[in-house]
């Protein structure tokens, strides 16, 4: 489903569910690091995921925004966002064990970014062009004009992609350009992604794979 | 309130069938060459500015591009001017997005090949450093850099050196430039305009306006309040905001909204306080009347918000930058031509 713009309806209520995941069920790192025995198998013990070449890359949740988590866990569930292997897994956690889980991945330190070493210079020189500035003869903004400076994200509508896996990003840019993602807020992702050629996708990909995720980023 | 909508040039109505012709188009090649483009019968000047990979492969002088390099810099990242300067949360490239290359988006290159030339706004002959200091003055809520300063002569090359292959007073409109306004079916709207705000806008720029940092560093500027533009700057006009937010907003999705949604925006987000003026007399009134033909006739400064009976503008707080006065403003040029 894919959800354009919502009224101000739907803004409202998303702010209440929102302020309800957050206020009502309050995570808790200690209930969320026995939670996370669900997602350990792919996310790692300390939240690294995996890059996986060729295969179903799992991303670094460590470090990540405890909200943005949440969101994509909820989102799986009710199937906003679409992925076989995390609909399985998300449907296993109830609304509390979402908050808590989100909020102990959170904590963890973030762990580097994987795929993006055996890049080339020009491919990474391109990467950091579109990451920093965009190309804008292909009206392609900045990626860090949303995810903020080094691309270490900007609240939680915006995830950190610096220190992400490439093959993690560059299969959700291609979800984006295909339309089988489009759970961002007003197509904000979805439409950028969709004016990305193929090696525009590795190169940025490559790019915040070699990285540093912020610190500060990982607390709420 | 009356909103006093003009239609301004030539190029705008011609502009408007560029609009008709699509957004895939637009969006998937936004300096088209002019006999690919559709709309090549308009007959406008369509100018492809230089990338900065371009400035690296061409043959000007090593220095040259070290001082381009330089003014793209500081157009980007405006901010390394703070407290100096630039005393809001603006970079260049907040308004002129695209690194001043972008049509629709008021592309700087363009002032490059029609300057000098006169200006209503001050209401004398303007050169290129003379217009960059008027948005130090304005959008930046500063001062500006001394003419012939190492900021002021980096940044004038650089727009120049985007204008590069472009001819100089040209006799043809310019395909994009300034923020040409959409139409405008029915009065613009507070109500409407602060609905449509929260709902496409308030993401990045905040419900309360404010902008968005990130572990202090400035991310999403702020529309409104001490941290946006004052209330000289031209995008303070209601018709101006409009054809910014239809032709570039929200990011990455030019002409996405309607023409009515981008006014209803426009006339919100200018129905709320910024930074005095640094023409203010010290009586709001006054300086609306005195600058109204030229300026303040196409903003809301000096006018009654019907909600809450709050006159805009009526204050004295000139932001962050407090007590100084920017050089430029005011100040008297030719005087000693004769009158022909």
């Amino acid at each position: 489903m894919k959800i354009v713009r919502g009224g101000r309806l739907s803004l409202l209520l998303g702010a209440c569910l929102m302020a309800n995941t957050s206020m009502a069920q309050e995570g808790d790192v200690a209930r969320g690091e026995a939670a996370s025995a669900t997602c350990v198998a792919c996310h790692q013990a300390n939240g690294g995921g995996m890059n996986i070449p060729g295969g179903e890359s799992w991303p670094r949740l460590a470090g990540l925004n405890a909200d943005y988590i949440a969101k994509q866990l909820h989102d799986f569930k009710s199937g906003e966002r679409q992925n076989a292997t995390m609909m399985t897994f998300a449907n296993m956690l109830n609304d509390q064990q979402i908050a808590d889980g989100a909020v102990y991945y959170s904590q963890l330190p973030a762990t580097p970014g994987q795929g993006g070493d055996n890049a080339d210079e020009a491919l990474l020189a391109r990467g950091q062009r579109l990451a920093e500035r965009g190309d804008w003869n292909a009206y392609i903004v900045s990626c860090q004009s949303c995810h903020g400076p080094g691309g270490r994200g900007v609240g939680e509508a915006f995830p950190g992609i610096a220190g992400q896996h490439a093959g993690y990003i560059s299969a959700q840019l291609n979800a984006w350009k295909n339309d089988s993602r489009s759970n961002d807020p007003q197509n904000l992702m979805g439409a950028i992604a969709k004016r990305m050629s193929e090696e525009d996708i590795q190169a940025v990909s490559a790019w915040y794979a070699t990285q540093p995720a912020a610190e500060g980023e990982a607390t709420q | 309130m009356s909103i006093v909508r003009r239609h301004k040039i030539i190029a705008l109505s011609s502009t408007v069938l560029v609009v008709g012709a699509g957004l895939s188009f637009y969006a998937a090649h936004a300096f088209a060459q002019q006999e690919e483009r559709a709309d090549a019968a308009l007959n406008q000047l369509v100018h492809e500015p230089p990338t900065m990979e371009d400035l690296e492969a061409s043959d000007l002088h090593p220095e040259l591009k070290k001082v381009i390099r330089y003014g793209h810099d500081l157009f980007t990242n405006t901010q390394q001017l703070r407290g100096e300067y630039v005393y809001n949360d603006m970079n260049c490239s907040s308004c002129h997005l695209g690194e001043g290359r972008v049509p629709f988006s008021a592309p700087v290159w363009a002032a490059a090949i029609t300057l000098p030339d006169f200006r209503g706004k001050n209401q004398h002959v303007n050169n290129l450093e003379e217009r960059i200091a008027g948005c130090f003055a304005y959008s930046m809520n500063g001062t500006p850099p001394e003419y012939g300063s190492d900021e002021m002569l980096a940044l004038s090359a650089y727009h120049q050196w985007l204008a590069t292959g472009a001819p100089m007073y040209p006799d043809k409109p310019i395909y994009g430039r300034g923020f040409p306004a959409p139409e405008q079916p029915e009065a613009p709207s507070y109500a409407r305009g602060e609905e449509a705000y929260q709902e496409n806008c308030a993401i990045c720029h905040q419900e309360d306006g404010s902008g968005h940092y990130e572990s202090g560093e400035y991310v999403f500027p702020a529309p409104w309040g001490d941290g946006s533009n004052n209330w000289g700057a031209g995008i303070a006009r209601v018709e101006t905001m409009a054809g910014f937010i239809y032709q570039n907003m929200p990011l990455g999705q030019p002409r996405s909204l309607t023409g009515q949604q981008a006014w209803d925006i426009a006339y919100y987000i200018n129905s709320q306080e910024r930074p005095q003026d640094p023409r203010y007399t010290g009586d709001v009134a006054e300086t609306a009347e005195r600058f109204g033909p030229t300026f303040h006739n196409r903003s809301l400064y000096g006018q009654t918000r019907e909600h809450d009976g709050h006159v805009l503008g009526d204050h004295a707080n000139f932001g962050e930058k407090g007590d100084i006065q920017p050089w430029n403003v005011g100040m008297p040029r030719f005087e000693n031509l004769s009158e022909e």
